[in-house]
């Protein structure tokens, strides 16, 4: 017996610059206020959940139990059990899949999927040879044993080792890697600013048309996303240094995600509990699918999510036309443009193995609120913020409507899903 | 805390004041709690109602003592909890001498936190009648202004076709520790067929509520109280507001909904959240408010516009939609309107003009209301806060406080649940009988009480 799986609604933190607003506040701290908003809203105080699923992307070895320990610390029954799952950027999307299979199976009937990330609060780890010489000190049996292990110790290895947004296999940064990408795809600096731009002006007109209220709860004193700027424009980000891909590299800081700090949650529900909740009920995951690439080998890293498309579109028999609405995550945004671009292009799809080219679309319904470029990405909030966000509007235009997520991820990962209108 | 505000509190200070006169405030007695000395009832002229009513609280009563020889005053041989005096049937000068005689050893022997209620008839025929009605009153407030230690005064206009299950809500409020606050006040209760039943602890089970600027202060305290007495909680408050209004909402078991109340669909929206939850609004408190001081040569048109807006014609607004029968989730038949006046907009304040006429608006919207709601049984009321004890007044410089916390019969501030006490009072549903009233909760205020 398979139910369907629907969105009831969401709630996040407002998003921030690492070392913001929200810099005193660890994952911890974020989740559980992603977690309490949901529960205000939807009134679940002391309400028994099937299971949370989130994650973090930078975790503290003594978050090791993140969200059940948020959980404890929310307004939500203490016996609402949680798992931490993470997929790089993917995870809150994932999450939001892994919450609504359990309840398409029938395993559970209300789930919250969700993510945080605080890149002010990452977990600072100190170098190898300290941790090893510490260990064997612990070790030791005598004193003297104990200091000879400790007198191993090196002034350099004291130096604490923050953690860094590089791919372990190329040694390369994300951007790095995307200003690859986009060389390669022939993206313009122009068309990546209109993208930033747009943005920004999108969602800054979904926080005044009060599009945000019952998707946003503000938190230590911050009410709106602190990285957005309404009155950024093409011209204005022209004038950034690029940072990524050399002196003549066209990625700035305008077009790239800042390092954000936040939570989101989603809540979803099977239909049935949702109605006899009296909750509303906006949309139903329709499918997901989860794809990589071999960027060790060459492959553009962030592409991962075109061949996850392709998949499931062709599993589904749905093709770009049957989309309202289309939300691609804003790594950078030309991981946007290249996206399109490969969705476009018969050799690089049928490269992956599709059919062929999945086709273009309408950019007027693609972000249509804006994206990670103007609203910040703390990494695994992402997907959870997008979910909702997506049923939402899918909702607002009926019953039916349909919308598809895609979220590129770090180690050349790739997860889509389809939402549609209940 | 400033350093002023230390001294005067410190141990030194505190022995400094109470040598210059300053005493230290008496403890009120709060929540629902009974007078812990008996109960003494004087039916002055036969009437029964007040009789009546106590026995549906389960109160046992005591006969008074009467000051009646000449030489001796009489008193009681011990504290006494509470007098109230059925004066329903009282309609003549000579009459008073009996309230008197009943009042005299009452007030000598009254506990701290005991309560003085007289019932009165509010109609009466003859210019003498009418007359013993308005002494009454003055006599309430006297008595108010002499009893110590936290004792209160209150007057009860009871309609004569009203009943004891009429009355039931009203004296079981005034009796227990949630009128904590109220103080030499009067209002009228009517006659709203209440079947005779007790009070009750929970009285608003299953119901739901919406307060509005719920998030802190006064509207946190009113969506716990409310709670406390078995209300669902809709919590509204503006969206900047939402981390506290979150916590209120988690804290009361209740919903948060995040809404500027000045927008045009506000009304639609709390509807909306409320039918989507499948059920409708029993009561609605409107309590948020903003204050915008500035003396009136200095009030420009936004200052004025705004205070106006949000604190009187914003629910107005929502009510016209919420009262429409034909809006799925508005306001049931038998439901509760409550505002929230203040003592600022009754007597005028300085520096406060656009906040004064938004005020005593509300105070005229809810007795023009009131009579058109009566065919749906929905009551409309307001109460007038005083000098409330809030993050709000908290601001205001400390000497300036001091005097304000003292410039009532209580010698202090009132605590948000006292608000709150009043509000759940009116929202009983055994109050149907109270309609188009204020009650002020101000320690009986020197100013606008």
């Amino acid at each position: 017996m398979t139910h369907n799986a629907v969105v009831v609604g969401g709630n996040r933190t407002p998003f921030a610059k690492a070392g913001g607003p929200l810099a005193q506040a660890s994952n911890h701290d974020l989740l559980t206020a992603a977690l309490d908003g949901l529960v205000a809203r939807y009134g679940l105080a002391g309400t028994r959940i099937g299971e949370v699923a989130a994650g973090a992307v930078l975790k503290h070895p003594k978050d090791f139990n993140l969200t059940r320990e948020a959980v404890l610390s929310s307004a939500l029954d203490p016996s609402t059990p949680a798992c931490d799952l993470q997929q790089a950027c993917g995870t809150g999307l994932e999450a939001t899949v892994y919450v609504a299979n359990k309840i398409a199976l029938g395993q559970i009937d209300s789930g919250i999927a969700g993510g945080t990330d605080s890149t002010s609060d990452a977990p600072i780890t100190v170098s190898d040879p300290l941790r090893r010489a510490l260990l064997a000190a612990n070790a030791a049996k005598t004193a003297p044993q104990r200091l000879k292990a400790l007198s191993r110790i090196r002034p350099a290895h004291l130096k604490p080792q923050a953690p860094s947004v590089t791919e372990p296999r190329t040694g390369l940064s994300m951007g790095e890697h995307q200003a690859l990408t986009t060389e390669r795809w022939g993206i313009s600096r122009e068309d990546q600013d209109e993208i930033a731009a747009a943005s920004h002006h999108k969602l800054a007109a979904a926080w005044d048309d009060g599009f945000f209220d019952d998707l946003v709860t503000p938190y230590l004193g911050l009410a709106r996303d602190a990285i957005l700027r309404a009155d950024t424009s093409v011209e204005k980000l022209a004038k950034l240094r690029p940072v990524f891909g050399g002196p003549g590299g066209t990625m700035t800081a305008g077009n790239s995600t800042a390092l954000s700090d936040g939570a989101a949650t989603s809540l979803l529900a099977s239909e049935d509990w949702a109605r006899e909740h009296h909750l509303p009920v906006l949309a139903k995951v329709v499918d997901a699918e989860v794809a990589a690439v071999d960027h060790p080998g060459g492959d553009d890293l962030l592409l991962g999510p075109v061949a996850a498309a392709g998949r499931m579109l062709a599993r589904r028999g749905l093709t770009l036309d049957d989309f309202a609405l289309i939300e691609i995550h804003e790594a950078f945004a030309s991981t946007v443009l290249t996206t399109l671009e490969a969705w476009k292009s018969d050799e690089y799809c049928r490269s992956l193995g599709l059919d062929g080219a999945l086709g273009t679309i309408d950019r007027s319904i693609l972000n249509v609120t804006g994206s990670s470029l103007a609203a910040g990405h703390p990494f695994a909030a992402t997907g959870a913020r997008i979910v909702p966000t997506l049923a939402k509007l899918l909702h607002q235009r009926g019953p039916g409507s349909k919308g598809l997520i895609s979220m590129c991820a770090a180690g050349g990962q790739g997860v889509v899903a389809i939402l549609e209108a209940v | 805390m400033g350093v002023l505000e230390k001294a005067f509190y410190s141990p030194a200070g505190k022995a400094l004041s109470a040598k210059a006169g300053l005493k230290e405030p008496p403890r009120l007695r709060r929540g629902r709690t009974w007078p812990q000395g008996a109960i003494v009832l004087a039916s002055l002229g036969g009437g029964t109602v007040a009789a009546d009513a106590l026995s549906l609280l389960g109160r046992a009563t005591e006969a008074p003592v009467v000051d009646d020889q000449p030489d001796t005053p009489a008193g009681y041989g011990s504290r006494i909890g509470a007098l109230v005096v059925d004066a329903t049937e009282l309609t003549t000068i000579a009459g008073l001498e009996d309230l008197r005689a009943v009042l005299r050893p009452a007030v000598r022997a009254i506990e701290p936190s005991g309560r003085i209620v007289i019932l009165a008839r509010a109609e009466q025929d003859g210019w003498e009648a009418k007359a013993v009605t308005r002494a009454l009153d003055g006599i309430n407030r006297t008595v108010g202004k002499e009893l110590r230690k936290g004792a209160t005064a209150t007057l009860l206009y009871v309609d004569a076709d009203a009943a004891s299950g009429d009355l039931v809500s009203t004296l079981g409020f005034v009796l227990q520790g949630r009128s904590a606050f109220v103080d030499g006040q009067a209002w009228r209760v009517s006659a709203a067929a209440q079947r005779p039943q007790a009070m009750e602890d929970r009285p608003l089970d299953g119901r739901v509520i919406v307060v509005t600027g719920a998030a802190r202060g006064i509207g946190a305290a009113i969506a716990r109280t409310l709670a406390r007495d078995g209300a669902s909680i809709v919590a509204v408050d503006i969206p900047p507001a939402g981390e506290s209004l979150a916590a209120v909402a988690n804290e009361v078991g209740g919903t948060a909904l995040q809404l500027d109340i000045t927008a045009a669909d506000a009304g639609a929206t709390i509807a909306a959240h409320v039918a989507g939850r499948g059920e409708s609004i029993y009561g609605i408190v409107h309590n948020a408010g903003i204050t915008r001081d500035k003396m009136l040569v200095n009030t420009d048109a936004s200052r004025w516009g705004s205070v106006l807006d949000v604190n009187l014609a914003a629910q107005i607004r929502m009510n016209e939609v919420l009262l429409d029968p034909t809006t799925p989730g508005g306001i049931t038949d038998g439901g509760r309107i409550v505002g929230i006046a203040s003592t600022s907009g009754l007597a005028g304040n300085k520096g406060q003009t656009n906040y004064a006429a938004s005020k005593a608006g509300v105070a005229g919207l809810v007795a023009a209301m009131a009579p058109d709601l009566a065919s749906r049984s929905i009551t409309t009321n307001a109460v007038a806060p005083g000098f409330i004890e809030t993050d709000m007044t908290a601001r205001i410089p400390f000497v300036q406080r001091e005097v304000f916390r003292r410039s009532n019969s209580l010698s202090q501030g009132g605590h948000p649940e006292d608000v709150a006490e009043a509000i759940g009072y009116l929202l009983d549903p055994r109050s149907q009988g109270v309609t188009g009233q204020v009650v002020r909760v101000c320690g009986q205020n020197l100013v606008g009480a």
